[in-house]
């Protein structure tokens, strides 16, 4: 069944060994998925990483595979994919601006208040600001930069998710494992 | 074999790997020597009583020939090369093994650690290029690593779904020391092997074959690997539930069988592809609806309410939708389903084979088996030799029209006796995994179907042959064309045989410059006496038979075409 282009966002636990995002990606290739963002991070439990990465798909079907596929990997603890209903989500992006621009376009503030900017640096060349938010807010704030300033330089992190429903916690699935392991080496 | 568990001095990382390997119960493996693996062989020297190494002619040869050890043999199948080319000629075996679930640990040389990167002499991207046709691959850079990504690999490729595992073994890995200690690995946390089984998808599963009227089974690999041949028989005749093969899954059950309806597929029986699209409860075990199988999705099955057996959970629903799920290991999952199941009679559903088997019979196969004149047919020489080995001889095929035929005219007595590239259709399959069968079922009459096509693709393990006296029967449909090609030609591409006529060798020549006994029949009267002669001789043999230049395989689903759009050929029609 053909659906609108959704975002999807898959969220994946990993062993930090060599080469998982090399599995990982190659999953996506042979899907013809193409990943619009990625941000990878060790996990809260030490050893493990987690991977939240995005990609648009017309059908559903297709995210139930690729989260299958990715997590019957032998290196992949767990993977599982979610729409942005489901999600409280994140991206972080930095501008960096002309400081004597800036000086002369004069209502800062207006901007600062209007997108909750933070300035991180500010120097005799250079202003840098950052914003935190969903991809719509800080493209408007970098469309109103490029607009009324110039950006000099533009960087947008990936996205990282917490999910707003209940999932199993990840080190309850290893507590769960381990218990069965041992349950399995006793009998 | 009792290996020792641990050495207080400090040993080679060779010598590590040795050890770990028959701490394993490795005692055969297949190989080829060169630079970046040499100390592994020097250690293997001194191991000759506890491991047998077959030094093949190609390293494509000896992954083929590991896989088909492992296929037959039940054990996983090892194979040693060397980095660079080495590894790279194995990669074609890696991805049959993958495709066809076959548990391999592939053991490649590298380059030393410090020269990783630098396009220093025969170095691969060994791990880049393997990730994605293997279950598990690792590169071993520091000795400590060794006895510890042994022991992981053979868990990983033999347990849950089998699959081909690479270690990368750095050069400096295997010369630096340390003390040898090794632990089996049994659990790894990021790793499920079995899916938990579903208690509620057991009942359901019964349910809805209790209540099916018309229901059929496929029987796939799974049940071989998972070694519940005796717990399918039982599942199958409490429900009185007619069953057909995947190529893979035959000879789980014997060919005889009253509920075996044959083999599935495009060229599988017409009597359950036909039935595929007319049961009310469609049961897969094990298989995992290849589009071989298939055909056009989209008209596959839809009046039928499926049920789906499978250690992967990544199976499910992948290509066919499925009312109930039984994930788990069919020797466990199969049981519990059998439990629940009433005693059934299904006589009239059964009778409904019949008219469709009588028609394959008439339209083909009487014509392919039995003909009076004319050029020998590849048919006719299967079954005679099938016959000849009172069926219990493993059968190997290579790909192409002979697979199709040996795989549809082969009969099977016993289990593990089917060694086919099913999944990847690779050329120069069948002899290397011939050989490496014979070492797997050394009791065994092993039987290698090749075509002229096939045959010259690995023609050059003749020498593995030669070196080790092993006693395969190798069997020539020639045909002098790549007869599957020119079929396809003949039917899809007027006729236009574009580069698959064959000019060949005298193979018998070839053979004999090997050693090998061989004999050229051309004439339907000497073939049965060339057989004899063939099973009678104590060694290798190849029997070449010059079969129908134009010969088809029939009956035919085309690619993509629906399950019950089937061609019989010469004119008839269902």
């Amino acid at each position: 069944m053909k659906e609108e282009n959704t975002l999807y966002t898959i969220t994946i636990f990993s062993e930090n060994t060599v080469g998982v995002l090399n599995q990982i990606t190659t999953i996506f290739t042979r899907r013809q998925l193409n990943i619009e963002t990625l941000s990878v991070s060790p996990s809260a439990i030490k050893g493990i990483h987690k991977f939240t990465i995005t990609t648009f798909s017309d059908d559903e079907e297709v995210m139930k595979k690729l989260v299958r596929l990715i997590d019957k990997r032998v290196d992949i603890l767990k993977a599982y994919y979610n729409t942005n209903e489901d999600l409280v989500h994140q991206e972080l992006a930095l501008y960096k601006l002309s400081t004597e621009k800036v000086l002369e376009h004069g209502s800062i503030e207006y901007l600062v208040r209007k997108y909750n900017v933070r300035i991180l640096e500010v120097s005799r060349d250079c202003v840098v600001f950052l914003k935190a938010g969903h991809y719509e807010e800080t493209q408007g704030l970098f469309d109103e930069l490029a607009e009324s300033i110039g950006v000099l330089q533009f960087v947008r992190s990936g996205r990282i998710a917490i999910t707003k429903s209940k999932v199993e916690r990840l080190s309850d699935m290893l507590a769960k494992r381990e218990q069965l392991n041992q349950e399995k080496l006793e009998s | 074999m009792n290996p020792p568990t641990e050495a207080a001095e400090p040993i080679s990382g060779s010598e590590i790997l040795i050890r770990s390997l028959i701490a394993e119960g490795v005692d055969t493996m297949f190989g080829y020597p060169g630079g970046a693996i040499m100390p592994v062989f020097d250690a293997l020297y001194d191991h000759k009583d506890e491991i047998r190494h077959v030094l093949v002619r190609h390293e494509q040869g000896a992954v083929h020939a590991a896989q088909g050890y492992a296929r037959v043999s039940d054990k996983v199948g090892v194979a040693l090369v060397t980095s660079g080319p080495g590894a790279t000629n194995a990669i074609t075996g890696i991805t049959d093994a993958m495709m066809d679930s076959t548990p391999l640990v592939v053991i490649s040389g590298q380059v030393i650690s410090s020269l990783l990167g630098t396009d220093a002499f025969q170095e691969a991207d060994v791990i880049g290029v393997t990730q994605p046709i293997t279950k598990w691959v690792y590169q071993i850079r520091r000795v400590e690593d060794i006895a510890w990504a042994v022991s992981r690999a053979f868990y990983i490729a033999a347990s849950g779904r089998p699959g081909p595992v690479v270690l990368d073994i750095a050069k400096d890995a295997q010369v630096n020391k340390c003390v040898y200690n090794y632990q089996k690995t049994t659990f790894l946390r990021s790793y499920q092997p079995v899916p938990e089984v579903e208690e509620d998808e057991i009942r359901k599963a019964a349910g809805l074959i209790n209540s099916a009227k018309k229901p059929l089974a496929l029987v796939g690999q799974g049940v071989l690997l998972g070694k519940a041949e005796e717990e399918l028989r039982s599942f199958l005749e409490k429900a009185d539930i007619p069953f057909a093969s995947t190529i893979l899954g035959l000879s789980a059950m014997p060919t005889d069988h009253h509920l075996n309806m044959g083999m599935l597929g495009m060229h599988g029986n017409v009597a359950p592809n036909m039935k595929t699209n007319e049961c009310d409860v469609l049961i897969a075990i094990g298989m995992r609806f290849d589009d071989r199988v298939t055909g056009n999705l989209k008209t596959y099955a839809k009046q039928a309410k499926v049920i789906h057996f499978d250690i992967d959970l990544a199976e499910i629903n992948k290509n066919v939708k499925t009312a109930v799920r039984v994930v788990g290991d069919a020797k466990q999952t199969l049981p519990m389903v059998t439990r629940l199941l009433d005693k059934q009679s299904h006589s009239e559903w059964l009778s409904e084979f019949k008219p469709y088997e009588q028609k394959e019979y008439d339209c083909i196969i009487k014509n392919e088996l039995y003909p009076e004149s004319g050029e020998i047919k590849m048919g006719e020489v299967v079954n005679k030799i099938t016959e000849a080995t009172h069926h219990s001889a493993v059968c190997v095929t290579d790909v192409g029209q002979h697979q199709m035929i040996s795989t549809r005219y082969f009969k099977f007595t016993q289990s593990r006796s089917i060694v086919t590239s099913g999944g990847l259709g690779t050329m120069g399959f069948g002899l290397p995994a011939g050989i490496g069968a014979k070492y797997g079922a050394p009791d065994r009459t092993i039987c290698i179907f090749v075509g002229d096509g096939g045959l010259q693709m690995t023609i050059q393990e003749f020498g593995t042959i030669m070196e080790y006296g092993v006693d395969v029967k190798i069997i020539l449909l020639n045909n002098n064309y790549l007869g599957m090609v020119r079929q396809w030609q003949e039917l899809f591409f007027d006729e236009r045989y574009s580069e698959t006529h064959l000019k060949n060798p005298d193979f018998i020549k070839i053979a004999d410059a090997y050693n090998i006994r061989g004999r050229k029949v051309s004439k339907r009267e000497e073939l049965d006496d060339a057989i004899d002669e063939m099973l009678e001789h104590q060694g290798a043999y190849l029997l070449e038979v010059v079969v129908e230049t134009k010969g088809m395989v029939y009956p035919m689903v085309p690619a993509g075409g629906t399950v019950t759009n089937i061609m019989l050929g010469n004119g008839y029609t269902l």
